[in-house]
């Protein structure tokens, strides 16, 4: 099962092992939308060793940022990362799914501090930040208000 | 003397203390007792300053912690509501909080939103107390209810305590449900199906080893109580008057209630009460809330002392 019928990338990432279903949401995270300049392939569902299906996102040219990888141990903590430079895997690393979640997920109750605009529009000079209390399924607890975000990748910053 | 350290701690959430901590904390509010009541004289806080910051009013909360701070010769300054106030023209929780940092020794925050005092804390390097944070922790309110309990029972751990009245908005018998069941107590719940114990608090009740008796009919559930903690049913929960009224009828302490309680049983309720425990329950061996309400008092003497490190 290793040939999905896609051309292997020159210069780029592959995103694998990405908890099946979770591909457009890996696409979403890295801002591909109308205006993708490169090839990007999508393969969903497909069986893998590690589990039982998998996803797999490839994007030539592109490498992660530190806040597209903290994003994505989130929503897919088995994805491995590849980083392609001449058709070969110059690095892999595997996503770590964070401790602390700080700066990536808005907390989803309009009545916590962080959600709080003064007078002036203007926020609380501080980033929502949450707890992880699993990584399967997802659970983010808000450090202010303690409540239990529900549906996480619902609030993706 | 007490071996409990909290020097510049935050008192934000009451989940962030042990049960031994908590145990310390009632100690040595009971030695505070003779002096919140004004029959000992205390200077400990002599020289220190009490901000209390009230961004919501809260006539019991602020007051009894300005008579906490001047019972033990210590200063108050605040504000009661936010209007006159410099959040009107736009400035943030953490500038404000910075500004009574420097103004002050130990801060007070009331605030409508959740989370509040946790952020608060996290802006000012003086000790944050948490007065009431939306619909979120008001941890001194659980520690005077848990010391009430202690000083009118002896023990908290085994005493059943009955939670009544709207327990799925009333914020105060969510943390004290938490912290019954640190200290294993019987815990029931008794209220209306629609406004019973929300089910993330009965699953974490249960995860520390309590099983609750969830119970509709309070005819049922009097009799085993050593402690009935009323709470408000409030009108706004219902579409309509008439519902209400059947409602608040049925979880309502009068006389006719009380036949069927322990000789012992003590009432609380965080105040203020407005149809839920008759007026003529007042005058019975049972009410205990305007103790309770006391109690708020030497509660709050223990951690304004405790946070600054002063000893009676």
């Amino acid at each position: 099962m290793k040939e999905f019928r896609i051309q292997p990338i020159k210069n780029g990432t592959v995103i694998d092992h990405i908890d099946s279903g979770k591909a457009l949401k890996v696409i979403k995270i890295m801002g591909i939308d109308e205006n993708v300049t490169s090839v990007v392939s999508v393969i969903m569902h497909v069986p893998s060793s590690k589990k039982d299906f998998k996803d797999i996102v490839k994007v030539e040219d592109r490498e992660l940022n530190p806040k597209e990888l903290k994003k994505i141990a989130l929503i897919a903590p088995n994805a491995t990362i590849n980083i392609i430079r001449d058709y070969e895997v110059a690095k892999k690393t595997k996503v770590k799914p964070p401790e602390k979640v700080s700066g990536i997920v808005r907390c989803a109750n309009p009545n916590c501090i962080t959600n709080a605009r003064t007078s002036m529009e203007t926020f609380e000079p501080v980033e929502p930040e949450f707890t992880v209390e699993s990584t399967k399924p997802l659970r983010l607890r808000c450090v202010y208000c303690e409540r239990e975000l529900e549906n996480p990748e619902e609030h993706l910053i | 003397m007490h071996m409990l350290k909290m020097k510049d701690r935050d008192v934000v959430s009451i989940g962030d203390f042990t049960v031994e901590e908590i145990e310390g904390i009632m100690d040595y509010a009971s030695e505070m007792v003779p002096i919140a009541k004004g029959e000992k004289k205390s200077k400990v806080l002599d020289g220190k300053i009490l901000s209390t910051l009230f961004f919501e009013p809260s006539t019991r909360t602020r007051l009894s912690f300005e008579s906490a701070m001047l019972r033990l010769g210590g200063g108050v300054l605040g504000f009661a509501e936010p209007s006159a106030t410099s959040a009107k023209k736009g400035e943030t929780l953490a500038d404000t909080i910075r500004m009574a940092e420097a103004y002050s020794d130990v801060i007070v925050l009331r605030h409508p939103r959740e989370g509040a005092a946790r952020l608060a804390a996290k802006f000012s390097s003086k000790p944050v107390i948490n007065a009431g944070d939306g619909a979120g922790q008001h941890p001194t309110q659980t520690l005077l209810d848990l010391f009430t309990i202690k000083s009118e029972k002896g023990k908290i751990g085994g005493i059943n305590v009955n939670l009544m009245g709207d327990l799925k908005y009333g914020r105060t018998v969510h943390s004290l449900a938490h912290a019954l069941a640190m200290f294993g107590a019987d815990l029931t719940f008794t209220a209306p199906k629609e406004l019973q114990m929300p089910e993330h608090v009965v699953k974490n009740v249960k995860s520390l080893g309590v099983k609750p008796k969830i119970e509709s009919s309070l005819e049922k559930s009097i009799s085993a109580a050593d402690v009935v903690y009323v709470t408000r049913i409030q009108k706004e929960r219902f579409p309509d008057l008439a519902e209400y009224e059947k409602v608040a009828g049925a979880y309502r302490i009068d006389m006719d209630v009380l036949e069927k309680a322990k000789k012992d049983m003590i009432i609380m309720h965080p105040l203020p009460r407005v149809t839920e425990i008759a007026p003529e329950v007042d005058s019975t061996p049972h009410a205990k809330y305007f103790t309770q309400a006391f109690n708020g008092v030497p509660v709050r003497m223990a951690l304004l002392s405790l946070v600054l490190e002063v000893r009676e």
